[in-house]
């Protein structure tokens, strides 16, 4: 037992380089994992809100029809979950973090209105798919309505 | 005989890293009694099982705790896993105990800084934080977070460690071990050190029993507990043995940490080194499961208690977490009986007293 037992390392930690880095003025390195902020690409997203539901602490919120995609960076605990669940693997994990602000604010990502034109298009094409099927299901079930009154008479 | 008197010490004291609140009945300069009351910070987590859905759980019980994280979330998945009666992979349980191990490190590290502090060694407290940065690194590189893992699903893990990853990680933790060797002479050499924490605040074998007592404080006192010897995980396939001492006091208490430090690195060797080459890490649950279960694990503050009730709907019925601050809790209140109360500030934090998770 003794005294002093840390001097001789404590002396030679005065003349070795400091461990601790001069953040702001040398950048941050992350790991290629870290799990800093998401990021959306918002054109591929299709709205099917497996995110919003996936969120465990209700930061996002999905409006299919006018193509937009809302985050609450303060409200997000970046676990990584909606990464994880997104189907269409639109949502990533960046390494940067959130910066700092003085309000809790959402972020709306809206689609390009070229993107959401063209899916304007798309679904109107569909709809009037589904008017025509519905109708010739229609014509059809009346045809065969009339022929069946035919074969009574 | 001196006129008794009670001083408040805490919620809000320079020692504490978290919120506790003990009346001291003190005779002269003699702590007489010590009633704590604790529920500061509590923070309704247990009943968050109304509102989140059993996967969403997971991150919400990791964040528990923001230096044991990566316990409550392997416990609630074993305990849901139990309930599916699904086995997790075998690649997962090696990655899940390297990754426990790594957080054990971490942990370990930071209380022997705050005790450093505690006792006033402040560069002691620089070099063990030091330290623990290295294994931070660690956990960042592999996991993606520093404290907060985010790793764990029902049915295994969500990311693996690449090969260069774990030949990595065996390098570092050599490296770690060599630097611990100057810190861990210093805890146990220095006279100075010595003088602080030897015959202070001593919890026999009996009293730590009947007190119920967990981990390392248990430990300390010669009570031959782990709970890592149940073999959940892959310490089924690990050799090691408890970090036992007999003496009771605040320098067994340290010591117990300081060796289970070297232990973990061991184990990681062991782990590393017995790491199944398969690409499968976790499978796949589905549905809502009818059952319940309870699962004892061992945190680095000691022995957690996980219990789940699930009933077949999208939410669980109840989720409990006994964690171990909260059985250490009647052990500080004895140990505080008879003490100067210069010694206080010193054994509270020889529990290593996690309030958060206490009030979840």
């Amino acid at each position: 037992m003794s005294v002093l037992k840390y001097a001789p390392e404590a002396l030679k930690n005065l003349f070795r380089p400091p461990v601790t880095t001069s953040y702001p003025f040398k950048p941050f390195e992350p790991a290629d994992r870290t799990r800093g902020r998401i990021e959306i690409e918002i054109d591929q997203c299709i709205g099917c809100g497996m995110c919003v539901r996936a969120c465990p602490s209700s930061a996002l919120t999905v409006d299919k029809n006018a193509g937009k995609w809302t985050i609450n960076r303060f409200d997000c605990i970046a676990c990584g979950f909606c990464v994880e669940k997104c189907p269409k693997k639109c949502l990533s994990m960046q390494q940067f973090y959130q910066e700092p602000g003085p309000e809790k604010n959402e972020v709306t990502y809206t689609k390009s209105p070229e993107v959401l034109a063209e899916e304007a298009r798309k679904r109107e094409e569909a709809a009037k798919k589904a008017a025509e099927a519905k109708a010739a299901m229609e014509a059809k079930k009346a045809a065969e309505a009339a022929a069946a009154a035919k074969e009574e008479k | 005989m001196g006129k008794r008197s009670i001083i408040p010490y805490g919620p809000q004291h320079p020692v504490l890293p978290e919120p506790i609140h003990i009346d001291l009945v003190i005779e002269d300069e003699r702590v007489i009694e010590a009633i704590p009351s604790v529920g500061f910070i509590h923070r309704g987590l247990e009943s968050l099982v109304d509102r989140r859905d059993i996967h969403q759980l997971t991150y919400v019980i990791e964040r528990t705790c923001g230096i044991c994280s990566f316990g409550h979330g392997m416990g609630y998945c074993e305990t849901m896993e139990d309930i599916f009666g699904v086995e997790v992979p075998k690649r997962a349980k090696f990655l899940r105990t390297i990754w426990f191990e790594l957080s054990r490190m971490h942990s370990h590290l930071l209380w022997l800084g705050l005790l450093a502090d505690a006792f006033g060694y402040e560069n002691l407290f620089y070099q063990c934080w030091r330290i623990r940065e290295k294994v931070l690194d660690l956990i960042e590189m592999t996991t993606g977070g520093r404290v907060i893992f985010s790793v764990n699903k029902i049915g295994g893990v969500l990311k693996d460690i690449s090969p260069e990853h774990l030949r990595l990680i065996d390098s570092s933790i050599d490296d770690i071990k060599a630097e611990l060797e100057v810190i861990k002479k210093t805890f146990i050499e220095d006279s100075t050190v010595q003088s602080r924490l030897r015959g202070i605040g001593i919890i026999t074998k009996e009293q730590a029993h009947a007190l119920g007592c967990a981990g390392p404080v248990a430990r300390a006192s010669g009570i031959r507990c782990d709970m890592r010897k149940r073999g959940y995980e892959a310490y089924q396939f690990l050799d090691f043995e408890p970090i036992i001492s007999d003496a009771g006091d605040c320098f067994a208490r340290c010591y117990c940490r300081l060796m289970e430090v070297f232990q973990s690195i061991d184990l990681i060797h062991q782990a590393i080194g017995m790491i199944p080459d398969e690409t499968d890490i976790s499978i796949d649950v589905k549905g809502n499961p009818t059952g319940e279960s309870f699962i004892r694990i061992e945190q680095p503050r000691g022995e957690a208690v996980f219990y789940v009730k699930a009933s077949g709907k999208p939410h669980i019925d109840r989720f409990r977490l006994r964690t171990p601050t909260f059985a250490n809790l009647p052990g500080l209140c004895e140990m505080l009986k008879g003490a100067e109360l210069s010694d206080v500030g010193l054994m509270v934090v020889t529990i290593d007293p996690c309030i958060s998770c206490t009030e979840r």
